[in-house]
């Protein structure tokens, strides 16, 4: 039935009154997989999440979920995926084993079965020695682990996360991380939304979004060969980095100027013979100076270059 | 799956207790609330007025209008007689709110008297408080018996069946019970289901396999058990301080009390399903008691209403309790003899269930 595809969405769209923030997404989600969502704030990702959840109507298109129809039948959907949301929403004034006990008891887990699969998650994820303190007293990484051990609770053949490290250090991001592979390596099929480059190359494929719509898409490999630029790292000056991004943008083949701390990347179009002469020029005939550079393109590159604005010299 | 499924409702009610416990103001309202009103209505309401202050114009000055003075003050409706020179005077006095009545009696009261013209005195009433005016009403009847003599030949003979103390708090009391209920049930069920959604709780609850009607069912047995304490409480108060008998059997007290609670705690749910934050709930629960407390029957007779306002009040699960408690507690009365208030009750839970769990969705749309 499945295919060994998990999602299936096919001009998936949603609109809130006069705002799409889902536009005709067709995505093709293999099971097995770490999924990754990658996309600036209000980029859809959310929305995209809860449709798929089947916690919102999807305005037109269609989702299948698992080979369930999500329109037709979101309860069972709920039955068989595990979601965690943006902000932590188990109960701060129950205890640890108090809110992991009462997830296992709404998923329908028998009183022993539950016991044993409660103390498994505890040990799992580090959280035995806490388990009688108070969900809302736990750090930030307690509470990532904690809503993780809840989602996974039943057992689901397909996870979805929401953001779910953007609250926590990066120390704990890794080994959230860690968690997440060996959920995979079990077979579950993940799919994280996030804006961070570190956790999308982790991923074993991305779907770049912006504006509610699919950009990008590939495994990260793939996109950083297929992005259509080449990349001219630039370091100057810090004072006169803002002025060289200006020159550069205006340039009719940079598609886009990457603002990476003390350095510029920018992204020339590749079709453009001699891309760092190109680029020495038009910093040349503006007065500025710095050292030039080509490298190979990174998952930032290819980010900036997905959801850049189509004219870029209109871009500030 | 089942679509109906207790041990997920016990999950959702043991959660609930939870929330309780670690709400210590909460827990202590509990006990607090009912505590409290039941021990200030039961002492402050009085609707048997005594101890009025009067002025008195008496321009007649005989043997006869001094007899009528002392038998409107042995009546105890008036306690203190303010002595004033004119009616112009009784007025500046009730205006002040020194007095709440006026005795005047004309120069010519004992000769008004003998040719049988009425009036023979005048009673100035401060009306601006309608129980006041009731008891006035009362007074000016009374004041004409001994001068006419007919002390000895009333028409009627007057007997009150279950409080002839005229106590109020006998009758404040059993009503009371579901005054006190009708706002600490629906508060807590109100703000149930918003809470949640306040916490950010139930994005996560209605990604589970959890139903609607398991919510809602779970969300109502913890305040079932508080409601049948807060009734415990009041009734035991009001038998120790109050010495309110208890006529009729306390097992159909408990029942008809059960099915009161729980319609309550439905129409809270439903509350709970239109607001969109605490505050919102908070003011439509508000917006539900103040019409179950005026038009129910606790603070007016439900018969001097008019006729659509009491269609209305026929809806108020309130109205239909307070006259199951009054008839169990006060005048022995059987549950059997009560089913036309039981059924309404009945189905108001039934529609407020059904409507709740009708409109709450396992959806963010």
């Amino acid at each position: 039935m499945n295919d060994g595809v998990a999602v299936h969405t096919h001009a998936l769209t949603r609109r809130f009154g006069n705002l799409t923030a889902v536009d005709e997404l067709n995505l093709n989600i293999p099971a097995g997989c770490i999924y990754g969502f990658l996309g600036p704030n209000g980029s859809g990702k959310s929305t995209t999440i809860r449709m798929l959840c089947g916690l919102l109507t999807p305005t037109e298109g269609d989702a299948t979920v698992l080979g369930i129809d999500v329109l037709a039948d979101p309860e069972s959907v709920k039955r068989k995926i595990g979601y965690m949301t943006q902000k932590f929403s188990l109960y701060t004034d129950l205890s640890v084993a108090a809110n992991l006990k009462f997830m296992a008891q709404i998923h329908g887990l028998g009183k022993t079965a539950a016991r044993t699969r409660i103390d498994q998650q505890m040990e799992r994820f580090s959280l035995a020695e806490r388990q009688g303190q108070l969900a809302g007293t736990l750090s930030g990484g307690q509470k990532q682990r904690l809503a993780l051990a809840a989602a996974t609770l039943h057992e689901p053949e397909l996870l979805f996360l929401d953001e779910p490290t953007s609250a926590v250090d990066p120390e704990s991001r890794r080994e959230f991380w860690e968690f997440l592979f060996e959920m995979v390596d079990h077979g579950t099929t993940i799919l994280v939304s996030t804006h961070f480059m570190d956790e999308a190359e982790r991923c074993h494929a991305l779907a770049i979004l912006d504006k509610g719509a699919l950009v990008a898409e590939g495994s990260p490999p793939q996109l950083l060969q297929d992005i259509p630029a080449t990349v001219i790292e630039i370091e100057a000056d810090a004072s006169i980095t803002r002025a060289a991004r200006k020159a550069l943008l205006e340039a009719t083949d940079i598609f886009d100027v990457a603002h990476l701390g003390t350095k510029l990347h920018a992204l020339v179009d590749q079709n453009r013979a001699q891309p760092l002469d190109y680029v020495g020029n038009i910093l040349g005939s503006a007065g500025l100076q710095g050292q030039l550079r080509k490298i190979d393109p990174n998952l930032e590159d290819v980010f900036v270059m997905a959801t850049r604005d189509i004219r870029p010299g209109l871009a500030t | 799956m089942s679509w109906f499924s207790w041990q997920r409702v016990a999950a959702i009610a043991r959660k609930e207790f939870s929330h309780l416990r670690r709400d210590r103001l909460t827990g202590g309202m509990i006990a607090g609330i009912p505590i409290v009103l039941t021990l200030l209505f039961g002492f402050a309401i009085n609707t048997d007025v005594r101890g009025l202050s009067a002025a008195v114009v008496d321009e007649a000055n005989t043997a006869a209008s001094r007899a009528l003075i002392a038998d409107a003050r042995a009546t105890q409706v008036i306690d203190n007689l303010v002595p004033a020179n004119s009616p112009w005077e009784i007025e500046q006095l009730i205006r002040s709110g020194d007095v709440s009545l006026g005795i005047y009696i004309p120069a010519d009261f004992d000769e008004r008297i003998a040719r049988g013209r009425a009036p023979y005195a005048q009673l100035l009433v401060d009306d601006s408080d309608p129980q006041i005016l009731g008891t006035a009403r009362g007074l000016s009847g009374l004041t004409l018996t001994p001068i006419s003599q007919m002390r000895d030949s009333g028409i009627f003979e007057f007997r009150a069946l279950y409080n002839p103390e005229r106590r109020t708090a006998v009758f404040i009391v059993p009503g009371l019970t579901g005054v006190i209920l009708s706002l600490t049930m629906v508060l807590f069920t109100a703000t149930a289901i918003v809470r949640e959604r306040e916490r950010g709780n139930l994005e996560l609850l209605i990604t589970t396999p959890v139903t609607s009607l398991e919510l809602m069912t779970g969300k109502i047995i913890p305040y079932v058990l508080i409601g049948f304490v807060q009734i415990s409480l009041i009734l035991i108060l009001g038998t120790l301080i109050f010495n309110l008998p208890i006529r009729g059997s306390l097992t159909d007290f408990y029942i008809a009390s059960g099915l009161y609670i729980v319609s309550i705690l439905t129409l809270g749910l439903w509350i709970s399903t239109v607001a969109q934050n605490q505050f919102q709930a908070m003011q439509l629960t508000f917006m539900t008691f103040l019409p179950q407390m005026l038009l129910s029957g606790f603070m007016f007779p439900f018969e001097g209403m008019p006729r659509t306002v009491q269609w209305f009040a026929e809806i108020l699960p309130l109205t239909h309790f307070l006259r199951m408690v009054r008839g169990i507690v006060l005048k022995q009365a059987e549950l059997s003899s009560l089913t036309s208030e039981l059924w309404p009750l009945a189905i108001f839970f039934v529609v407020m269930m059904t409507l709740a769990t009708w409109r709450f969705r396992k959806s963010l749309d």
